[in-house]
């Protein structure tokens, strides 16, 4: 009961401080940050979008680890599998949530830059493939029978990490209008400095938001796992007693 | 040196074993579809009919179906094979035969591999039959080099029926398997059915080099099928 209460009290602090986050990286992204040359203020999306993107990138190997986890305790400590289980379902439906969030940023500005909503370039194209897989992944436990959903959706989980490679491997082969990586893409890549906080403090606040909501369903998962623990047990000890 | 040579004699004896259950379960499912013919016929019937559908959709002339002909092909293909997939397994709960299976000490991956090369045989059969009706109907020939095709289409094939019968086998024992065996394979498939539509169509246009697309099946049937026989035993005994 204790530790319930410092989990609580945790909780509330970590959702304020990302609040305060993001309000600041909001304040820095729409206020502060220069106005880009060429774009102007329809820039001002990549505040957004990019962040959105990297995290959307970083969750699903927290799912895939996750699983490999519940597959080796699936049989030895079937207590810890539930917890990794937990784990890999929240991680699924956050990386679910941030792809969705990079797509919609995405298609916003490609309408304002490029003048078209949706083009079928290597980099839209496979982060949709990362959404349609983790999609499927949540299609998946939504219609196992139960008992064998978590082995089904790690199992699966497995396979979505294998295809991730290539995947993008296959599409870059197959189109290659999205521009060069903005960081680390080579000489002229990175932005100005002085849009460097507000990129930052988005990337910082997004992130924040990203594991409150892991946690938050995590929480939950394990609620809905307790509570069906015990009416298993209920049952069983009702079956005795009829047998008595 | 001697030790080496019984060791080694010991593998080839336990692969030959393994071998042995394969040939045992590919020799079943032959056997069982032979006497009831249901899933190729039924697989075949299907696929003609989208084949004439998107003939109907699209009135090509024959330059246009150079450019369409390799993707509705795989289409065709890839959802005639939903059909035989889901029976291939539904035929194994009969009699409650998949829990004697469980049960067995046979390794599981050989009955999944048995099962795979079966339908991998049912697929090719579609194709035997169905390449000329789709050369007929959508006047083609090809530009590139036609002997290719023969290595996109097992290729292209194995990589539908491989993690097809795996992902059949996942959604055996869930409420909506027909529904939900496309939704799970279709999206880890897109890599192998932009691979194999890829190549098709480079070949039947001849304007670019299919190699980069074999070699990306290549790679994927290798890491696919070495996963699914890993992975099965898991799936086969998932309670």
């Amino acid at each position: 009961m204790r530790h319930t209460r410092i989990y609580r009290a945790v909780g509330i602090c970590w959702v304020v401080l990302t609040l305060a986050a993001l309000v600041y990286a909001t304040r820095l992204a729409l206020v502060v940050a220069p106005t880009e040359a060429t774009m102007g203020n329809v820039q001002r999306i990549f505040y957004y979008h990019v962040p959105t993107s990297m995290l959307s990138l970083l969750f699903p190997y927290v799912n895939f680890v996750a699983s490999v986890f519940y597959l080796g305790w699936r049989r030895r400590d079937p207590l810890r599998a539930m917890a990794a289980d937990a784990v890999a379902i929240s991680a699924a439906e956050v990386t679910v949530v941030f792809s969705s969030l990079s797509l919609l940023t995405g298609m916003l500005w490609g309408r304002a830059a490029w003048g078209i909503w949706w083009t079928w370039d290597a980099r839209l194209t496979s982060m949709l493939l990362l959404w349609l897989l983790y999609v499927s992944y949540l299609m998946l436990r939504k219609l196992s029978a139960t008992g064998q959903t978590q082995t089904l959706a790690a199992v699966l989980s497995v396979f979505a990490a294998i295809d991730v490679p290539i995947v993008f491997m296959s599409i870059r082969w197959w189109r290659t209008q999205h521009p060069a990586p903005v960081f680390f893409g080579g000489q002229d890549s990175g932005i100005d400095p002085s849009m460097m906080p507000a990129f930052g403090w988005n990337v910082l606040g997004w992130a924040m938001w990203g594991v409150f909501l892991l946690a938050f369903r995590y929480a939950l998962e394990r609620r809905r796992q307790e509570r069906e623990q015990e009416a298993a047990l209920k049952s069983i000890e009702g079956s005795l007693e009829i047998a008595q | 040196m001697s030790r080496v040579m019984s060791e080694l004699r010991n593998d080839l004896r336990g692969l030959r074993r393994y071998f042995g259950h394969v040939w045992c379960h590919l020799r079943k499912d032959l056997r069982l579809e032979w006497r009831s013919r249901d899933s190729v016929v039924g697989m075949l019937f299907f696929a003609l009919l989208v084949v004439i559908i998107f003939s109907l959709a699209f009135d090509p002339t024959a330059a246009v179906s150079r450019e369409i002909a390799g993707g509705i092909l795989w289409v065709a293909l890839l959802f005639a094979s939903f059909t035989a997939l889901n029976q291939s397994w539904t035929r194994e709960q009969r009699n409650r035969v998949l829990d004697a299976q469980r049960m067995s000490p046979a390794p599981a991956s050989a009955l999944f591999l048995g099962k795979a090369l079966a339908n991998l045989i049912f697929v090719a059969l579609i194709e035997v039959v169905l390449s000329p009706l789709f050369i007929v109907f959508y006047n083609l020939h090809a530009l590139g080099e036609g002997w290719m095709l023969a290595i996109v289409m097992p290729l292209g094939t194995w990589a539908l029926v491989c993690n097809g019968t795996f992902f059949a086998a996942m959604s055996l024992r869930t409420r909506n398997r027909e529904l939900l065996l496309p939704l799970i394979m279709v999206p880890i498939s897109i890599p192998a059915l932009l691979g194999m539509m890829q190549a098709t169509t480079a070949i039947l246009t001849g304007e670019s080099d299919p190699a980069i697309w074999i070699r990306l099946l290549v790679a994927y049937n290798i890491a696919f099928t070495t996963v699914c026989l890993l992975l099965f035993e898991t799936v086969l005994s998932a309670e």
